[in-house]
């Protein structure tokens, strides 16, 4: 399962990096705050198939109603993202789950929500031929429209030396996974505060809820902060409490349920988007463990500002919510019930008004400045949170 | 990246190390030496610690970790034909942690029997424990398997009758590791001499599973790993060819086999223990077999605790440890080397080497 991954940018990325979403970088350097990008030795970055990637990435053709592109739901102009608490497909119908930011998700070693996939490549195929999503039948449409459209066969043949007829949907994908991994962002006020140097990037507000970050707050055992780089996730899965609700006193019979269907040959990545009670088994529905009930993973915090609303669900609008529903210890309010799968990292955390303040105000400090003005429009669209500048 | 653990798909996967578990039922047959016996599981929680504060309010962590093993158990397919719990329902033996605690047991869907703890027992020498549950020690059969629950955790008797001033001070002083004036654990006579007439009507191949709160072999004293007439107990059980002893108290995965007899321990769902060797830097004896845990995250409270459950097919127990924030482990009775193994883990090559950096 595990690709051989190589882990210097490689002589391309210097290149790549120019392309309009991250900041011109010498050859072998990441931005400031992240570690190299891992490159799948099977499917090198080259400037031929990175343009193929973006052109294929932003095509609407590849759906049912010829309005769906990966774009869709991960828009260049919200930050990869698509505002909505759960996406929309075609003929505007929803499925499940918060469309995550593509940015920085070539550093993820599982991708979707429950990890079903290991690798962009393969996260790709998914949601055209999803019901909900692209609701094509099968891929065969999208090598269709791809051969029969002449720039894309002579883009083809630039990134992968191939006859029309040879295109298959492992190209389609490596080439969109070639684009997104140039979609890494850096380069934050929080970047420059703690790997830069620059003892004035942050806030003092900002510095206190750095503190409370690593400290009280406990965000930081999930959300990794390292010496040298900060992904802000350990990309691992666990239950936080948010959507439990839907199945709770129902886990059970949900479970077998969904085993049962399994094994009958249900396809997980369309059940999972299709019926809300087996989404929210989470991790379990792909690894069948009974400890990872309702388990999700640890998404990146970088650039947090301008991807709300969040979680799994999408079901907490500001960060101000997010913060006190671990406030409360993994619930909305602090006397709903918790989930009887609750992680051992969550308990209250008995935060100060102050604190909580700090704390939005250090996630404010996560964005790159090639995204700061999708934050602002996330500020001017979502109701007031209690974050203040300092 | 976590290993599906979903018992249909363990059976499925089978693996050289459980083709036991995969056996066709004729083969099974032959294990069990006995007519028509069937596979079965049961699960087994153990070590929950409730802790009363006051009123109505318990320590939440020790709550939350005895909710998830009964959440967890529920999802168990097959269902489990029982539910064993290893003992130590309670911290200090007070009848509203005993009930806190079998009010969450009860949210089980299974038949449950218990074990006494000493945390059960010392404030009031398991008298609001026997009101709940009944016998302290007893036996039954469940297909073609012969069952015994001992209680393990008794000591001198002048000890435990003792004028007190406070029953909680007995009840703190057995609770107390390390404790100098700390009593050794033991069966006790007259249960040996109720196993001995128990035993006496089983044939030789009766696969036989005894049930006790502290190992019955000695590993280490000053925690009460250890039971002081473990010896008097095992010559009881060496004439059966397949005896396996359960036990909990220890917080941590250990096994080893004397004679026909395969020792396995529960995790807690409570809190981990270190083990002796590695924390008291003091001579103890843990089993060569064990395959020690790493160390628990501790921003994870539920890392290093868990529960298990057990697979019967070959007359042996196969026990699957389900380890939240871990990795699951099974440790299964290798038939050809004549005792439990890891069935990842075991050998030195295949072991994941302990963080040295924090």
């Amino acid at each position: 399962m595990t690709r051989s991954m190589t882990c210097s940018a490689g002589p391309w990325l210097a290149a790549l990096l120019v392309l309009g979403y991250g900041a011109p970088l010498a050859a072998g350097q990441a931005p400031l705050g992240l570690p190299p990008v891992p490159i799948p030795a099977d499917n090198p970055q080259t400037p031929a198939k990175i343009r193929l990637g973006e052109l294929l990435f932003n095509d609407q053709r590849f759906s049912a109603d010829g309005k769906v592109s990966c774009a869709t739901c991960h828009s260049p102009d919200l930050a990869f993202t698509d505002g909505l608490p759960v996406s929309e497909g075609f003929r505007g119908q929803t499925g499940t789950r918060n469309a995550p930011t593509v940015i920085n998700s070539a550093y993820m070693q599982t991708l979707f929500w429950d990890g079903r996939e290991p690798d962009l490549e393969s996260q790709s195929m998914q949601p055209p031929i999803n019901p909900v999503e692209g609701g094509l039948a099968d891929h065969q449409p999208i090598l269709d429209v791809i051969r029969a459209t002449p720039s894309y066969r002579g883009a083809f043949a630039d990134a992968f030396g191939i006859d029309p007829d040879e295109i298959t949907m492992e190209h389609v994908a490596k080439a969109i996974a070639s684009f997104e991994r140039t979609l890494v962002a850096g380069n934050s006020a929080f970047d420059r505060y703690l790997y830069g140097g620059e003892t004035d990037a942050m806030t003092p507000s900002q510095i206190r809820g750095l503190e409370v970050f690593r400290g009280k707050g406990r965000c930081v055992s999930c959300h990794v902060i390292e010496q040298d780089q900060a992904l802000f996730t350990d990309n691992r899965f666990h239950n936080i409490g948010v959507g439990f609700k839907r199945i709770r006193g129902a886990e059970e019979q949900t479970a077998a349920a969904w085993i049962e269907a399994k094994r009958a040959g249900a396809d997980t990545d369309e059940t999972v988007l299709t019926q809300a009670n087996v989404s929210e088994l989470g991790r379990f529905a792909v690894s069948e463990d009974m400890t990872e009930v309702g388990a999700f993973k640890t998404p990146t915090l970088r650039n947090i500002a301008a991807t709300a609303p969040y979680m799994h669900d999408g079901s907490l609008a500001t960060l101000g919510d997010v913060i006190e529903f671990y406030d409360n210890g993994g619930r909305v309010e602090a006397d709903d019930p918790l989930s009887d799968f609750l992680s051992g990292g969550i308990r209250p955390l008995g935060l100060t008004e102050q604190e909580e303040d700090d704390l939005i105000n250090f996630l404010h400090a996560l964005t790159s400045p090639d995204y700061a003005d999708e934050t602002q429009t996330r500020a001017a669209a979502a109701p007031a949170t209690t974050a203040s500048t300092d | 990246m976590s290993k599906p653990i979903h018992r249909r798909d363990f059976l499925r996967r089978g693996g050289a190390l459980l083709a036991a578990s995969t056996l066709p039922l004729s083969l099974v047959e032959v294990a069990f030496g006995k007519a028509s016996p069937n596979n079965f599981t049961f699960a087994y929680i153990s070590d929950s610690h409730i802790t009363h504060i006051r009123g109505s309010q318990f320590v939440r962590n020790w709550d939350r970790g005895l909710i998830r093993a009964v959440a967890e158990t529920n999802l168990l397919d097959p269902k489990p034909d029982f539910v064993f719990y290893g003992g130590d329902i309670a911290q200090l033996g007070k009848p509203e942690e005993i009930d806190h605690g079998l009010e969450i047991l009860s949210g089980l869907h299974a038949r449950t029997y218990y074990v006494m703890g000493e945390h059960d027992y010392y404030l009031d020498l398991g008298e609001h424990w026997r009101y709940r549950l009944g016998p302290e020690y007893y036996s039954f059969d469940h297909k073609g398997v012969h069952f015994i629950v001992l209680n393990s955790i008794l000591t001198w008797a002048d000890w435990m009758n003792a004028r007190w001033d406070d029953p909680m001070q007995r009840m703190r002083g057995m609770a107390r590791l390390d404790n100098p004036e700390g009593q050794p654990f033991m069966v006790g006579e007259r249960q040996r001499a109720w196993l001995e007439q128990d035993l006496a009507k089983l044939s030789r191949d009766t696969p036989i599973v005894v049930f006790s709160h502290s190992p019955l072999q000695k590993i280490y004293r000053g925690w009460n790993f250890w039971t002081e007439d473990a010896e008097q107990v095992q010559a009881l059980l060496a004439p059966f060819d397949k005896v396996n002893v359960l036990y909990g108290h220890v917080h941590q995965i250990q096994y080893n086999q004397i004679g026909t007899i395969a020792f396995t321990s529960a995790m807690a769902t409570a809190w981990p223990w270190p083990y002796p060797s590695t924390y008291k830097q003091a001579a103890s004896y843990l089993p060569k077999l064990t395959v020690e845990m790493n160390r628990a995250d501790p921003f994870f409270e539920r890392d290093a605790t868990g529960w298990q459950f057990v697979d019967m097919d070959t007359g042996r127990v196969d026990l699957h440890y389900q380890l939240p924030n871990n990795k699951n482990r099974v440790v299964a009775f290798d038939h050809e080397a004549g005792h439990p193994i890891d069935t990842e883990y075991q050998l030195a090559e295949q072991r994941t080497p302990a963080q040295i950096h924090y």
